[in-house]
């Protein structure tokens, strides 16, 4: 059995169904991605002037990119392994031979391909606005590619549960974009009150929004290396998890 | 060799219902062999066992010795399933259908190409190889489903019930289809609820039950067990009266369709006799149910639950 073939498959079949319908995956994040810069960083941004010495536009650019690559990552798998489910072409890659562990690294990389690439549009999109020269190129890269697998490895884990197209909406609608909103995209945690603070620190996402931030302009309110670690740490336990419900059949099999 | 091998297969599911209580199943490499029993009897679970799709509770499954537990990738990979329902993924082209299933088992794309072109070909659906495949009608539906199930070339192709719904004319062609197959040296096991379907294409066959196998023997063996065949007769002048002729037991319907049970130490040479005697001519006659029908019927009826 040559797993590597398996991979490429099911690999290439998530990128070319994403950039297939690239209407409802790559165009959306471009517009509302404009309104952000626009609204945000041009016209309000004017007003509240400079954060940890960088223009507000400069500031909020790391954490727009990284929330489009969050949402997509996570919404490529979630959506497309459900659909699998849904129309029980599952069925296909389970009686295969394919070992449970190329289907997660299948579905992971068409998700974090898509992250990669919204991220890349956004962050083309943003050099519209703004001139950013990134502080340390190779570090932002791999913060990206970290947290786009944590998210797609999150989608997959949720369309395992998933029993309805509702259920596969309700953690990106209520729990993915209010932790983006609260990790510090359009503000710096200093800002707040210290018990706020303090809370903040509870979010992941706010490690990576920061860890991103940094590679990108040199600015961050938390450790960089806690950041590392916290992602690296989600990342082992998410595999393993995927993994055992493959391993099991959750939602899968009968 | 054994293409398949099932010893004490049991199956609870988690309501608690129990859909097999240790099956028992050997199917020899090269065979066409029928799998038959009515709804909820259990043969979709042991095929879902078999195909990796159900997880069962207990026994063993080998698949040309090949333990589904202990070496499951070389199992599964010997393995063709052509399911009840529709699932392929109806956005892509019947072409890029098969070659990711090929994909899936680790061929090389050129090779996929060359295999997909054959059953494509084999199923005469070539024409339609950049169709996407929901434009497809029913029939074609179904045999691209075939042709996805052949494109790995499995030793042991899986039919659950590959013509319900289909029209006679494609039934029939995908008849000459499997027989095709079966005679390349692919061992075949057929689900169906054509009774008329296991009879003309198996040489095998079990019955299941209640989740237990209630017959296991030869096609032939087993139709030699019939001891009445049923036949319809259309009579060339209607009649009042049902003819009484000992030895047979006749029915009037109408008043030119007599019902006839003819019991094997009878034969038919002597009911026209007697029917001759009679002066009653037979314009046409007709199996009035298919002969593995009425022995399905008659061991499913033996194998009802006691009531209390």
């Amino acid at each position: 059995m040559n797993n590597w073939i398996a991979f490429i498959t099911i690999f290439t079949k998530e990128v070319r169904r994403f950039t297939r319908i690239w209407p409802q995956t790559l165009l959306p994040p471009a517009i509302t991605t404009s309104l952000y810069f626009l609204i945000f960083g041009t016209l309000i941004g004017q007003r509240i002037g400079k954060i940890h010495d960088v223009s507000y536009m400069e500031f909020i650019v790391p954490g727009v990119i990284l929330m489009s690559v969050i949402s997509h990552s996570y919404a490529n798998v979630v959506s497309s392994f459900y659909s699998t489910k849904f129309q029980k072409h599952i069925e296909e890659l389970l009686i295969s031979p394919v070992p449970n562990w190329v289907i997660l690294a299948g579905y992971v990389s068409g998700g974090i391909a898509r992250g990669l690439m919204v991220g890349s549009v956004v962050a083309g999109i943003s050099l519209l606005f703004t001139n950013i020269l990134p502080e340390n190129l190779g570090l932002a890269l791999f913060v990206v590619l970290m947290t786009s697998t944590l998210f797609a490895l999150a989608g997959f884990i949720n369309a395992v549960f998933a029993d309805s197209f509702d259920a596969i909406s309700i953690i990106p609608n209520f729990i993915l974009t209010p932790l983006s909103y609260l990790g510090g995209v359009f503000y710096s945690v200093s800002m707040l009150p210290e018990i706020w603070q303090k809370i903040s620190m509870l979010n992941p996402i706010l490690y990576m929004i920061n860890a991103f931030r940094y590679g990108l302009i040199g600015v961050s309110d938390v450790d960089i290396q806690m950041a590392f670690i916290i992602t690296s740490g989600f990342i082992v336990v998410l595999i393993f998890f995927s993994l055992f419900l493959l391993h099991k059949g959750v939602g899968i099999k009968n | 060799m054994k293409a398949l091998s099932i010893r004490n297969l049991q199956k609870t599911y988690k309501g608690g219902v129990h859909a097999l209580k240790g099956i028992d199943l050997d199917v020899e490499e090269g065979d066409f062999f029928a799998l038959l029993g009515p709804n909820g009897a259990g043969k979709s679970t042991t095929i879902g066992i078999v195909c990796s799709l159900v997880t069962k509770t207990k026994g063993t499954v080998k698949i040309f010795d090949a333990d589904l537990d202990k070496n499951r990738e070389l199992a599964k990979s010997y393995i063709g399933l052509v399911p009840q329902e529709i699932n392929f993924n109806q956005f892509e082209t019947v072409q890029d259908i098969l070659l990711n299933q090929a994909g899936y088992y680790g061929i090389p794309r050129k090779q996929a190409r060359k295999n997909a072109e054959k059953c494509l070909r084999q199923m005469q659906l070539w024409d339609k190889r950049n169709t996407v495949s929901r434009r497809l009608s029913g029939g074609m539906k179904r045999r691209v489903m075939i042709a996805r199930a052949l494109v790995h070339s499995p030793r042991l192709l899986i039919l659950d019930e590959p013509t319900a719904g289909v029209d006679i004319e494609i039934r029939r062609s995908m008849w000459q289809l499997m027989r095709e197959v079966n005679a390349e040296g692919t061992t075949i096991i057929l689900t169906t609820h054509y009774l008329e379907e296991a009879e003309n294409l198996c040489r095998n066959i079990a019955i299941i039950n209640h989740g237990r196998i209630v017959e296991n023997s030869r096609m032939s063996s087993l139709l030699a067990r019939l001891n009445v065949d049923y036949f319809v007769m259309d009579l060339a002048h209607p009649i009042k009266e049902v003819p009484e002729i000992p030895g047979f037991s006749i029915e009037l319907e109408g008043d030119s369709l007599l019902n006839v049970a003819v019991p094997k130490e009878q034969g038919l040479n002597r009911l026209f006799q007697e029917l001759t005697k009679r002066d009653l001519q037979v314009l046409s006659l007709k199996n009035k149910s298919n002969r593995l029908e009425q022995l399905f019927l008659d061991l499913i009826d033996k194998d009802q639950p006691q009531s209390a």
